[in-house]
């Protein structure tokens, strides 16, 4: 037990966790006072005491299926494929005669009649035979080969492509509807219907992946496995190639995010440095010591908030960078003294208006792609048209209080740079900024001009993912 | 860690006999030099949750185990989530199932030392010195022979022993908890709250429940209290904070258990009426809101459409009555259109 804690622990550490030594007697400890064979108790016992931030939660989750996955008799796959045996001990009282057969050893079902099955254990939420019915699904389906160097993905795939779940929640659905007194649904009851199906799919499509990882870890070992499921925690995906699924997770992340920025920034404003003495208040609270000024007081200092204008470049490639940034920006505005934002691809367009007087900052951030006009000409970045054409309307506006943030990966298609332009925002502004969310190691190679441009900057920041944007945030307020 | 500087041995304790305060380390059977923890408050992870029941509070497995394990490894539990999903209500209903005293600690910003810990009762030690010093005078004026410097002294270590002795304490709730003889539930509400600072005043208390006062020496807990600490995450608790605690995150709740959470809190309420209430408190969590409704406000709708003697929901007075559920205006208009217009295709 203790080798398989320590190769958990280690795995939980590779995938990011910062898991300490202490954590990880604790858990050892723990683990003597819950029945092992209870599998829920042991993973909440791990999670309670080697997970300390819900963000984490999901990887942990995924190690421990990976890690813990094999070892229950109920979970032992046969060598021999493709029919997993005697699983779901309870759940084949009430299994109708097909299935009894079939988790004997039988000859397989047909398509249709598993789809039928499948069909009637998920209307009447029958969790035990949906979880049997997974299991065949996969064998049937997911054409799993040992030693294939394939991911879970891919397996998921071909199961759910088989198994049409779309089609599924229609008839259901259909089912519903037929099933009501009046034949029809109110919008409420159909709305309600829908997602009570819905998350019984969710669950369907649950069962099937870990049907789909125990498969792999029997082929494969925990160890690799874990090794190529790993995934970034939110805080670390790259905005440059986050997939749909990590934008979403990412999208999650931001809102609690902002909301911890703005307290900490509201604090730092309030506590940080002290002021002069405040001899009054001084005064006032040595009464409660004889007059003897035991504890004295300070003021605290007000210091000015920053002015921000952000600059920032939303075609293709960094687009989601950008809307991160607006959205973090945005949303602690109140930070700042005033918020100014301008998004172009070879145009340049002022967006602080979608901003003003919307409360859903993502509303906001939404309408900004719809709606801006930042096409020029043919809607290839053009850092050095867009740039002077700020420079000829709005440099005005440049303050000596005004700090300066310019988003994007200076990628110019060989443009011009017009690198003057920054030079000359530096010199009317109090800093110039340039946040740029591609590798360090990428700049300045292929048309990127970054360098041409950062001689002209206070200072240039890789910002990659949400805790290196967050960082810079935090610096800047 | 340091012990008591060398001031008399004043008893910390009020008539209790278990083992000693600060100086009696050998009553302490444990090597780490813990008080006993004591026979475990409970005997598996299934009697936690028979328990909570009883008292009207529903824990899943994770709240259960979790419970469990900060009794037998005598760990406080650090509980963290979005409001209004139980966390308070947690500690209040663990204290009531063991029959312990519930202490509380309310976080705020600016906590210090003299509002958790203990903090010496300045006017009370002032009135003393005043009184003696009118009893010498008097006794002077009696004619009792003035004896110079030595009895200025003597009387001065007198009473500076006498002003920092247990009667000029006034205890906080940290300092409470630990010296109860009786078995107690500290709840730490809101702990991130406080400063990054201030939490290290916890650390002392949580990991050796103990309490360093450098005028009367180290106070050991009588007995190890069940502690909870509540946040809502607005800020990262230090790592420290979070090595010495159990984890555990109170998410919104299934489907099946949040509809047996209304059936038990509100009376009257019939089972088609919960089914409904937590079902279309589902589909709303499922909506992109600001602020999801929790399960405190989902107690509150379903208490409302009780008193409004409503036995169905069907939309419009679902519509009616939202603004229980949810506190924002463009979250109110996003759920009614949602709600309204589900059906998009109509069979």
């Amino acid at each position: 037990m203790l080798d398989v804690l320590a190769g958990f622990v280690g795995e939980l550490r590779a995938a990011g966790l910062p898991v300490s030594l202490t954590e990880s007697l604790d858990a050892a400890e723990a683990v003597h006072h819950i029945p092992l064979e209870d599998r829920d108790a042991l993973k909440y016992a791990l999670g309670a005491t080697l997970v300390k931030s819900s963000a984490h939660w999901k990887a942990f989750e995924t190690a421990f299926e990976v890690y813990f996955s094999m070892r229950g008799p109920e979970y032992e796959i046969d060598a021999e494929p493709p029919e997993p045996s005697d699983h779901a001990p309870d759940g084949e009282a009430d299994m109708p005669p097909g299935v009894g057969r079939q988790g004997g050893g039988g000859e397989p079902l047909s398509a249709e009649e598993l789809a039928e099955l499948l069909f009637r254990a998920l209307l009447s939420a029958n969790d035990a035979q949906v979880g049997a019915l997974a299991r065949q699904a996969v064998s049937r389906y997911a054409g799993m080969e040992p030693g294939r160097p394939v991911g879970g993905t891919y397996y998921l795939y071909r199961t759910l492509r088989n198994l049409d779940l779309d089609g599924l929640l229609e008839r259901l659905m259909q089912t519903a509807r037929a099933a009501s007194p009046e034949g029809q649904l109110t919008p409420l009851e159909d709305r309600l219907a829908r997602d009570e199906f819905q998350a019984r799919l969710d669950r369907l499509r649950r069962e099937l992946e870990d049907e789909i990882r125990r498969r792999l870890v029997a082929d494969r070992g925990s160890e690799a496995l874990a090794r190529s499921l790993r995934k970034p925690l939110p805080e670390e995906i790259d905005f440059m190639h986050a997939t749909r699924e990590e934008l979403a997770s990412l999208r999650r992340a931001i809102h609690p995010l902002t909301r911890k920025l703005a307290v900490r920034l509201a604090r730092k404003r309030r506590h940080g440095r002290k002021g002069p003495l405040d001899f009054r208040s001084t005064m006032r609270h040595s009464l409660s010591t004889g007059g003897v000024p035991v504890d004295p007081k300070f003021r605290y200092p007000r210091p000015a908030k920053p002015e921000i204008v952000v600059i920032a470049d939303i075609s293709g490639s960094v687009a989601a960078f950008a809307r991160f940034t607006l959205h973090l920006v945005h949303a602690i505005s109140s930070q700042f003294s005033k918020v100014r934002s301008f998004v172009f691809i070879d145009g340049i367009d002022e967006v602080t208006r979608f901003f003003e007087g919307v409360d859903d900052v993502s509303e906001a951030v939404h309408r900004i792609n719809t709606e801006a006009d930042v096409v020029w000409v043919d809607g290839h970045s053009d850092y050095g048209h867009a740039l002077s054409v700020f420079w000829e309307r709005w440099g005005e506006d440049i303050t000596p209080r005004t700090s300066v943030l310019l988003l994007g990966d200076a990628r110019n298609n060989y443009h011009a740079s017009q690198a003057w332009v920054v030079q000359e925002i530096r010199h009317r502004a109090r800093h110039v900024y340039w946040l740029n969310p591609e590798p360090r190691a990428y700049w300045g190679t292929g048309d990127s001009i970054l360098g041409e441009y950062a001689v002209h900057c206070d200072n240039v920041f890789e910002c990659r993912n949400l805790r290196q944007l967050e960082h810079f945030v935090t610096e800047l307020a | 860690m340091s012990e008591a500087p060398p001031r008399p041995a004043v008893s910390t304790e009020s008539g209790s006999a278990g083992s000693g305060p600060a100086e009696a380390g050998p009553g302490s059977p444990n090597a780490l030099g813990f008080p006993d923890p004591g026979p475990p408050l409970f005997s598996s992870v299934v009697d936690v949750r028979e328990r909570l029941a009883q008292v009207g509070y529903l824990a899943d497995d994770g709240i259960a185990g979790v419970v469990h394990l900060a009794d037998r490894l005598a760990k406080p539990v650090l509980v963290e989530g979005p409001a209004g999903t139980g966390k308070t209500e947690l500690a209040k209903s663990v204290a009531r199932i063991t029959g312990s005293r519930l202490i509380r600690l309310q976080c705020y910003e600016g906590l210090d030392e003299s509002k958790a810990l203990y903090e010496w009762n300045y006017k009370k030690q002032l009135l003393r010195i005043q009184a003696q010093r009118i009893a010498s005078e008097t006794a002077e004026a009696d004619g009792a022979e003035p004896d110079g410097a030595i009895r200025t002294g003597d009387s001065w270590r007198e009473i500076e022993e006498d002003i920092f002795s247990e009667e000029f304490l006034l205890t906080r709730p940290l300092l409470e908890a630990i010296r109860a003889p009786e078995p107690v539930v500290l709840l730490v509400d809101e702990v991130d709250r406080v400063e990054l600072e201030t939490e290290a005043l916890l650390l002392e208390v949580l990991s050796e429940y103990q309490v360093s006062i450098p005028e009367l020496g180290t106070v050991r807990a009588e007995q190890i209290p069940l502690v909870f600490l509540t946040s809502n995450n607005t800020r990262e608790l230090s790592e420290a904070l979070k090595r010495r605690c159990l984890y555990l995150h109170l998410d919104y709740p299934s489907l099946d258990r949040e509809r047996a959470i209304v059936r038990a809190r509100v009376p009257g309420v019939t089972e088609e009426l919960a089914d409904q209430v937590a079902r279309i408190v589902r589909s709303l969590r499922t909506l992109e809101l600001k602020k999801y409704p929790s399960v405190s406000e989902t107690l509150d709708w379903a208490r409302t459409l009780v008193v409004l003697g409503v036995e169905s929901i069907d939309a419009e007075q679902a519509k009616a009555t939202l603004h229980v559920l949810l506190k924002y205006r463009s979250d109110l208009e996003r759920a009614a259109k949602e709600l309204a217009v589900a059906g998009e295709d109509p069979v």
